[in-house]
C-alpha cells in the first residue's frame, strides 16, 4: 500500500520529471535530422591515421559547395557531412574534392527533398495521435463492464495522460542527449516513441485489468473495500510482473546498445530511457491517478 | 496429460523441423528462402522519384503510373543488377502521401550518379492537342491539351533518312509505333481534330506540331524535328527502352556501401543472440521450471518468426532487427504474466496443474488487451510508411502474433506436459521462483 499511501511524492516526482524533459527539450530543442527536414547526409571513411582535421575538411567541402555545411566526426576513422539538398553532380563534386588530398570510401549518403521531409513530419504527428485516439477507444471499450467508480473512458483518459508522459520524458532526455553527443532526431526516433506507446499501453493494461477484475469480483461477492485498498492491491499483486518484464525487455535493449549495429543505438537508448521511465509511470502514478478521478466522480 | 504430452511432442518435432528449415535454407546459396537484406544490411541504391501528374487526367493517373513502373522496370534491368525492386505508391489522403512516388530499389550500386544519369536517359512522350482559341498560333507550352496519347502506348521507333522534297541530305526522321490500344487512340484523335495541330512533346518540350490533314489509321506517327543524325539514332535507342507517360523528378535518394551494411548484420546477429541468451538466463534463474519452459518456448518461436520472415518474405533491414529484438522482449511479457499469476494461484493452495490451468485463464484478458493495442500502434507504423519505419512495423506486428501463439499454446503445453497433480518434493522448488524456496 506504500504507493497508495505516498502518491503525493508520486506525483511531485513526476511534475519534477515532466518539468526536467519540457525544460530540456525548451532549452534545447530536438535538432530534426533530414528526415524531417530535407537535406543531404554523407558519410566517408578514411584510412587509418589520414583524417584531416574537421576544419580542413570543412574547407574542401566550402570550395565546392555553397551554404550551410556541418562536418563531424564519426567514430575514429569516418566523417559525416550534412548539407542541404544535394544534386546528383553536387553530391559528385564534394567526393572528389574530399578525395583529392587522401583516398576515401564514401559509406553511406542520404538526400531527402525538403517536400518528402515535411510530409515525413506531418505523417509522424499523426500517427502517434491516431494511436493513442485508438488506444483510448480501445480500452474504453475493454473496460466497457467496468463503470464504477470510474466511468470506463475515464480509464482510457487516464492512459492518455500517462503515456503524453510516457513519450515527454524519453524525448526531453533525447533533447539532452543530443544536445551533447551531436545526434539527430531520425525516423527510428519516431519508431522508438511509438513502440514505446506500444509497451507503456500494455504495462498499464495489466495493472487496469487487476483492477477490473478486483471490481468484479467484489460486486459478486459483495464485498465492500474502498477504492484505494482495491488499486494498493491491484498494484501490489502486479509490482513483480511490471519489473520482470521490464528487466527483460531493458537486457533486450543492452545487448541492442553494446552489440548491435549503429543505426539502432540511439533507437535502443530513446527505447531504455522510455521503458525504465514508462515502469515507474505504469507503477507509481497510472493507478493512483484513478484516486482523484475517483473523487471527482464521487464529488459529481 | 497424455495429450499434453503428445501435443507437447508435436509442438517440439515442429519447431526442430522450422529450425533445419531455417537453417539449412541459409546455408544453401542457391535457395530460394534465403533472408531478403534491405538496402541498409546489403548495400545499394535506393531513388524516389514523383511522378508529375499535372498534365494527367485523374481518371489515368493510376494507368500512367503503372505504365511508368514498367518502362523504368525495363530501364533498370539494363544495369545488369540483381533483384532491382521499382515500386509505385499511388497519392491518396488516407496513406497521407501527397503526390504519386515511383521508388527504385538497386541491390549492389553505389554510384548514385550513374544510376540517376541511366534512369534520366529515358524520355517522356506526349501527343497533346493546340488548344481550341489558340489554334494555328500555339506556341506556349500551356496552350496545349493532353490527349492521353502518352509513350506508355509505343510500341517501338524507328530511325528513317526522309526524302524530303528539299534538296541535298535527306532529313533524319524518327517512326514511332503504337501498339493496337494507341494506334486506335491516334485514329481516333487525329480523326476527330482534322485541321487542328498535333504536337509530340519530348520531355516536356514541343518538338513538332504538325497539322492533321486527315484520319491516320495503322497506328504510325513520324516526328520530323530539327534533329542531327546522332540526336535522332540515340532518341530511338531511348524510345525503344521504353518512353515514360509522365515526368518524374528525383526526390531524394540514398546510397549505403557494402561494408556498413555487412557490419550491421553481424552486429544485429550478435545483439540478438546475446540478447536473447541474456533474457533466457534471466527467465530460467527467477521462475526455474517455467522459466526453463519459456525459454524452449521463445526458441521455438524464435525459430517460428524467422521461418515465416523467410516464406513471406519480409526484407530484413536493420530497423527490422531491431524491432525483432523488442518484439521477443514483449513474448516474455505473455510468459512473465502467466507464471505470476500461477504462482499466486500456488500460494492459495492450489494444485499445480490447477494452479497452472487458473494462471493461464487469468492472464488472458490481460494479454488480449495488451497484444491487441500493440498491433494497433505496428498497423499505424506501418501506415506512416517510410521503408525505414514499415521494415520496423513489419516485423513487430509478426512478432507479436506470433507472441500470442506462443505463450497461449506453447508455454502452455509444454508445462501441463510435465507438471504433475501434487506437489512433492523438488517440485516445490521447481514451480517456485525468485529468491524464495517455495
Amino acid at each position: 500500500m506504500y504507493i497508495i499511501h505516498h502518491r503525493g511524492l508520486f506525483f511531485w516526482i513526476t511534475g519534477v520529471m515532466l518539468a526536467a524533459a519540457i525544460g530540456a527539450i525548451l532549452a534545447w530543442g530536438l535538432p530534426l535530422g533530414i528526415d524531417f527536414t530535407g537535406g543531404s547526409l554523407m558519410q566517408v571513411n578514411y584510412q587509418e591515421g589520414t583524417r584531416p582535421a574537421l576544419a580542413d575538411i570543412e574547407k574542401q567541402v566550402a570550395l565546392v559547395h555553397e551554404g550551410m555545411v556541418s562536418v563531424r566526426t564519426v567514430g575514429t576513422n569516418d566523417v559525416s557531412i550534412r548539407a542541404r539538398t544535394m544534386t546528383p553532380e553536387e553530391h559528385e563534386a564534394i567526393f572528389a574534392a574530399l578525395s583529392s588530398s587522401v583516398p576515401i570510401t564514401e559509406i553511406a549518403y542520404t538526400s531527402v527533398g525538403p517536400a518528402l521531409g515535411s510530409q515525413f513530419t506531418d505523417k509522424a504527428l499523426w500517427a502517434i495521435g491516431a494511436v493513442m485516439l485508438v488506444i483510448v477507444l480501445y480500452i474504453a471499450f475493454a473496460f466497457r463492464k467496468v463503470s464504477r467508480p470510474v466511468p470506463s473512458w475515464g480509464y482510457g483518459l487516464t492512459v492518455i495522460a500517462m503515456l503524453a508522459i510516457d513519450i515527454i520524458v524519453p524525448t526531453g532526455f533525447f533533447a539532452a542527449y543530443a544536445h551533447f553527443s551531436g545526434a539527430e532526431v531520425d525516423s527510428l526516433f519516431v519508431v522508438a516513441l511509438l513502440a514505446l506507446l506500444g509497451y507503456c499501453v500494455n504495462d498499464i493494461i495489466v495493472i487496469f485489468d487487476r483492477i477490473r477484475e478486483h471490481l468484479n469480483n467484489n460486486e459478486k461477492t459483495g464485498l465492500k473495500e474502498s477504492f484505494e485498498d482495491t488499486i494498493g492491491k491491484s498494484i501490489n499483486e502486479t509490482m513483480t510482473r511490471s519489473i520482470n518484464t521490464a528487466l527483460t525487455v531493458v537486457l533486450a535493449l543492452l545487448a541492442l546498445i553494446y552489440f548491435g549495429a549503429e543505426a539502432t543505438k540511439n533507437f535502443a537508448l530513446v527505447m531504455l530511457v522510455g521503458v525504465v521511465a514508462g515502469t515507474f509511470s505504469s507503477i507509481c502514478r497510472s493507478a493512483p491517478l484513478l484516486i482523484p478521478i475517483a473523487n471527482w466522480f464521487a464529488k459529481k | 496429460m497424455t495429450r499434453y504430452r503428445v501435443s507437447a511432442a508435436i509442438a517440439l518435432i515442429a519447431g526442430l523441423l522450422l529450425t533445419y528449415f531455417v537453417w539449412s535454407t541459409q546455408a544453401d546459396p542457391t535457395s530460394s528462402y534465403r533472408f531478403k537484406l534491405g538496402l541498409d544490411l546489403a548495400g545499394g541504391t535506393e531513388l524516389v522519384y514523383k511522378a508529375d501528374m499535372s498534365q494527367t487526367p485523374s481518371g489515368e493517373q493510376g494507368d500512367a503510373l503503372s505504365a511508368l513502373q514498367g518502362v523504368i522496370e525495363r530501364r533498370v534491368n539494363l544495369f545488369g543488377v540483381a533483384e532491382p525492386l521499382v515500386q509505385t505508391e499511388r497519392a491518396s489522403t488516407l496513406s497521407g502521401i501527397t503526390e504519386d512516388r515511383l521508388i527504385v530499389d538497386l541491390p549492389g550500386v553505389t554510384n548514385i550518379k550513374a544510376a540517376v544519369a541511366a534512369l534520366g536517359e529515358t524520355p517522356t512522350l506526349e501527343f497533346r492537342l493546340a488548344a481550341p482559341a489558340s489554334a494555328g498560333q500555339a506556341t506556349s507550352t500551356a496552350s496545349f491539351v493532353s490527349t492521353g496519347l502518352t509513350g506508355r502506348y509505343l510500341a517501338s521507333a524507328a530511325l528513317q533518312f526522309g526524302s524530303g522534297a528539299t534538296a541535298g541530305l535527306a532529313a533524319p526522321q524518327v517512326i514511332l509505333n503504337f501498339d493496337s490500344e494507341g494506334a486506335k487512340l491516334f485514329e481516333k484523335i487525329t480523326k476527330e481534330n482534322v485541321g487542328k495541330q498535333l504536337a509530340i512533346f519530348l520531355d516536356g518540350q514541343p518538338i513538332s506540331a504538325p497539322v492533321i490533314q486527315e484520319a491516320i489509321p495503322g497506328g504510325q506517327a513520324t516526328i520530323t524535328g530539327q534533329f542531327t543524325a546522332t540526336e535522332a539514332r540515340d532518341l530511338v535507342r531511348n524510345l525503344n527502352f521504353g518512353a515514360l507517360p509522365v515526368p518524374i523528378i528525383l526526390q531524394s535518394s540514398s546510397a549505403v556501401g557494402p561494408t556498413l551494411g555487412a557490419a550491421a548484420i553481424s552486429a544485429g546477429v550478435i545483439a540478438g543472440i546475446i540478447g536473447f541468451a541474456i533474457v533466457a538466463l534471466f527467465m530460467i534463474a527467477w521462475y526455474r521450471l517455467p522459466g526453463v519452459i519459456a525459454a524452449l518456448a521463445l526458441a521455438e518461436y524464435l525459430a517460428f518468426m524467422l521461418a515465416v520472415i523467410k516464406v513471406i518474405p519480409v526484407t530484413l533491414t536493420a530497423s527490422g532487427i531491431a524491432g525483432l529484438i523488442i518484439s521477443v522482449g514483449m513474448a516474455v511479457d505473455a510468459n512473465v504474466l502467466i507464471f505470476e499469476r500461477t504462482k499466486e494461484e500456488l500460494r492459495g493452495g492450489k494444485t499445480p496443474r490447477e494452479a497452472v490451468h487458473i494462471g493461464f485463464s487469468r492472464a488472458w484478458p490481460a494479454i488480449r488487451d495488451g497484444h491487441f493495442t500493440m498491433i494497433i500502434s505496428g498497423v499505424i507504423l506501418f501506415w506512416l510508411g517510410t521503408s525505414i519505419v514499415q521494415g520496423f512495423a513489419l516485423v513487430f506486428v509478426l512478432g507479436v502474433l506470433a507472441s500470442f501463439i506462443s505463450a497461449v499454446s506453447l508455454s502452455r503445453v509444454f508445462l501441463l506436459a510435465i507438471v504433475p497433480e501434487h506437489k512433492e518434493g523438488p517440485w516445490s522448488f521447481l514451480m517456485g521462483s525468485g529468491a524464495h524456496n517455495s
